[in-house]
């Protein structure tokens, strides 16, 4: 007899961090206790992307919500809920600012602006049973292509759809598709980029952990497209969960005869080697990623004959990113049309003409929702921050949005209405990249924002060329300066000049954007810049070496009756007082943690 | 599982249809059942398994079930209310046996037409006949 009841929880990374898999087991056990065992199943799912909330669950058909779950509340949860009928308020989702819970999960902001079109099996299926993802309509897409397109069907719904290279360069896929399909020879490859490297991005492992079949599938109609019996997904090694998943999914396919000879008795050979990274950022660059499964060291080379032309082994490559693929089973489910209705501009004349479909953003930083999301694109940053993520947290002043990973750019308060664009974030200096978006606030030193992401660019920049390796070298060394207080002028005039020069000629995209964040910043944010070097002060109070921590002697004694609590705080005895007498902070061994700010709960303590 | 064709995806499909339609909250008909500790006293749990035992024999693929809390009416219990897409409002079904659930299935799911007998509350319905 089917269950009544499904209780659905999520088992991305995430939340299997914060043990939703114990979570899962002591649902099962009290679930028996309480004799339900035929009426309600548990299934574990992929992310459902409300990452800040997790380890949670979703309980169909009534679509509750809980979150936050503890082992120590299930047997309260089970009774009360799944028993007796009674949904537990204290374990539903309540906004910041509110004592009134929302139970149902459509009507959480976080979801409710939400259109998942890559991400449409989150938290519905168990993406490790080839069933389930059957169930909802898997390899229907597949089915259609073989048995009533011709691959220039394929390419052309492809090309009209409008899609565009999700791992940030945007490129028409479809117009990929048919170059590659056009080259010579009978060799051909397919390769799927899972190597994700831009920090605070994880829209991809999301993806393959949540459904991993649809960019399979995304990859075999490709591959009946463009003319190719063999494929590689190059998925990074840091990526247990998801290597997982993508292993099972893959033996599933196999031993469904939907990879490897004859697929579905329509006469199309495929199947899918998977590739692991090492370690490096620089090998997330098609080029550099070809060579690497080649077993060549991960070294980009000059792009003046293309990947579709000569990739891997010299042959004719259509390498295209995680969502990309994952992309392509809806657009042949619905139809061209369909994708071109969401989204910005017109690709009926130009292929870049417009943003078409929708992207996955994971957002992070100073956000109250932090998590990921898949909006219609066009839609604006405005949006997105305040709506979907709930604000900025604790009531703090927002500053600046990077988008597009480390290379991208710092977009401040005043282009919060840019709609979410190619073209337009590109226009004022930043990217959509492969969809990080890290929100930055009051509290956030600009400067000391763009030396993390330089400092990141440059650790993974391959050396193999003099502008990246020697230029982003001498750009970090220049900042480092600026944050502890020791910038000049000058030093602002050449971090700009070198950040020209990098861009213009460096061999690949990581040198060429890696000054993006500098750029952006110098741009927006000048008059940080010139408060580290005039003044030798640091606006964000974020710079160790510039800011000074004070304790208010009258709020010491007359609000906190000399408390001691800093004192009691600090790692580094900084702080001398006694009891009920103001307190002071020596700042000859004081380290600027910010702990006794924190803790001071009378605002006693300033920091400049 | 073996090598599938293209028949056994649409099969697999239609066979899952019903776990599909819980896991989306999709069904034609939604029946609530009211449970508490009133309602379970009453024997509510029967119920809602003679509900589920309903749909099985039948191979419904559009009728989903849950539970709710007491609603109120202890002395009726077991209750259960339903909602049909098309219909307005909704029914409550009181003093539920396995057997009138038998009847409501045969008559309200499958026909259409309420048991009036079993009403409680018919919340929607046209005052007059």
């Amino acid at each position: 007899m089917a269950y009544r009841t499904y209780l659905m929880v999520c088992a991305g990374t995430g939340c299997v961090a914060n043990q939703s898999l114990a979570i899962k087991d002591k649902l099962i056990e009290e679930i028996r206790k309480q004799g339900l065992e035929d009426e309600v199943g548990v299934v574990t799912t992929g992310c459902n992307g409300f990452c800040a909330v997790g380890p949670l669950m979703v309980v169909q058909p009534d679509g509750i919500f809980y979150q936050l779950l503890k082992e120590a509340d299930i047997p309260r949860l089970v009774q009360e809920h799944f028993l007796k009928g009674r949904p537990v308020k204290q374990l539903m989702y309540t906004p910041t600012n509110s004592k009134i819970p929302i139970p149902r999960m459509a009507q959480i902001p976080f979801f409710a602006d939400q259109v998942p079109v890559v991400l449409r099996n989150r938290g519905i299926i168990n993406p490790e049973n080839i069933e389930e993802y059957i169930a909802r309509g898997g390899y229907e897409a597949l089915a259609k292509v073989l048995t009533s397109m011709t691959p220039e069907d394929v390419i052309q719904e492809i090309k009209s759809s409008g899609l565009r290279g999700r791992g940030g360069g945007g490129f028409p896929t479809g117009i990929k598709w048919e170059a590659c399909r056009k080259m010579p020879g009978d060799v051909r490859y397919v390769v799927c980029n899972a190597d994700e490297g831009d920090p605070g991005a994880f829209m991809d492992r999301s993806t393959i952990e949540s459904d991993p079949h649809a960019v399979l599938e995304g990859m075999l109609i490709g591959a009946y497209a463009v003319g190719s019996s063999h494929g590689y997904v190059y998925i990074r090694n840091e990526y247990p969960i998801a290597l997982e998943r993508l292993k099972i999914a893959l033996k599933a396919a196999q031993d469904a005869g939907l990879l490897g000879k004859n697929i579905l008795g329509k006469g199309l050979d495929f199947d899918i080697t998977i590739a692991r990274g090492a370690g490096a950022f620089v090998c997330g660059e098609s080029t550099a990623l070809m060579a690497s499964i080649e077993g060549r060291p991960g070294e980009p080379r000059a792009k003046y004959v293309h990947a579709v032309e000569k990739g891997l082994w010299d042959k004719p490559t259509c390498l295209n990113n995680v969502e990309t693929w994952a992309n392509v089973p809806q657009i042949i489910v619905h139809g061209a049309q369909w994708f071109n209705g969401i989204g910005t501009g017109d690709v009926s004349g130009d292929p870049w003409g417009g943003s078409k479909g929708t992207k996955v953003f994971s957002l992070s930083g100073k956000v109250n929702n932090t998590g990921l999301i898949e909006v219609p694109m066009g839609i604006s940053l405005r949006k997105i921050i305040y709506d979907i993520g709930g604000g900025i947290k604790d009531g703090k002043k927002f500053k600046a949005v990077q988008t597009g990973g480390p290379s991208g750019g710092f977009i401040p308060e005043s282009l919060l209405d840019l709609p979410v664009d190619y073209e337009e974030l590109t226009k004022v200096g930043s990217m959509m990249g492969s969809g990080g978006m890290v929100v930055a606030d009051e509290n956030n030193c600009m400067v000391d924002m763009a030396k993390y992401f330089l400092a990141f660019t440059q650790t993974e920049s391959c050396g193999k060329c003099v502008p990246c390796r020697e230029g982003t070298k001498r750009m970090l060394d220049i900042l480092e300066k600026i944050t502890v207080g020791e910038g000049t002028e000058e030093d602002l005039v050449l971090l700009e000049e070198l950040s020209s020069m990098v861009v213009e000629s460096s061999l690949c995209a990581l040198g060429g954007s890696a000054p993006n964040p500098v750029l952006t910043t110098l741009k927006y944010f000048r008059e940080e810049y010139e408060a580290h070097v005039k003044d030798k002060k640091c606006p964000g109070h974020s710079c160790r070496k510039l800011i000074e921590y004070k304790i208010d002697p009258v709020a010491c004694v007359e609000k906190g009756h000399g408390c001691h609590v800093c004192a009691k705080n600090c790692p580094d005895g900084a702080i001398v007082g006694e009891t009920k007498q103001a307190h002071t902070i020596d700042l000859t061994k004081c380290g600027k943690c910010g702990i006794c700010y924190d803790v001071c709960k009378f605002d006693a303590i300033s920091v400049e | 599982m073996g090598t599938i064709t293209i028949s056994d995806l649409t099969r697999i499909r239609e066979e899952a249809r019903y776990k599909t339609a819980v896991r989306m909250g999709a069904g034609r008909v939604k029946m609530t059942v009211h449970m508490g500790t009133c309602g379970i006293a009453a024997g509510a749990r029967e119920i809602i398994k003679a509900v589920m035992r309903e749909i099985e024999v039948r191979h419904l693929s559009d009728v989903i079930v849950t539970n709710a809390g007491c609603a109120g009416e202890c002395s009726q219990e077991p209750v259960m209310t339903m909602e049909v897409e098309g219909e307005p409002g909704s029914v409550r079904y009181a003093a539920l046996t396995p057997e009138k659930v038998k009847k409501i299935f045969d008559s309200h799911v499958v026909k259409g037409e309420v048991v009036k007998e079993f009403v409680l509350i018919h919340r929607g319905a046209k005052t007059h006949s």
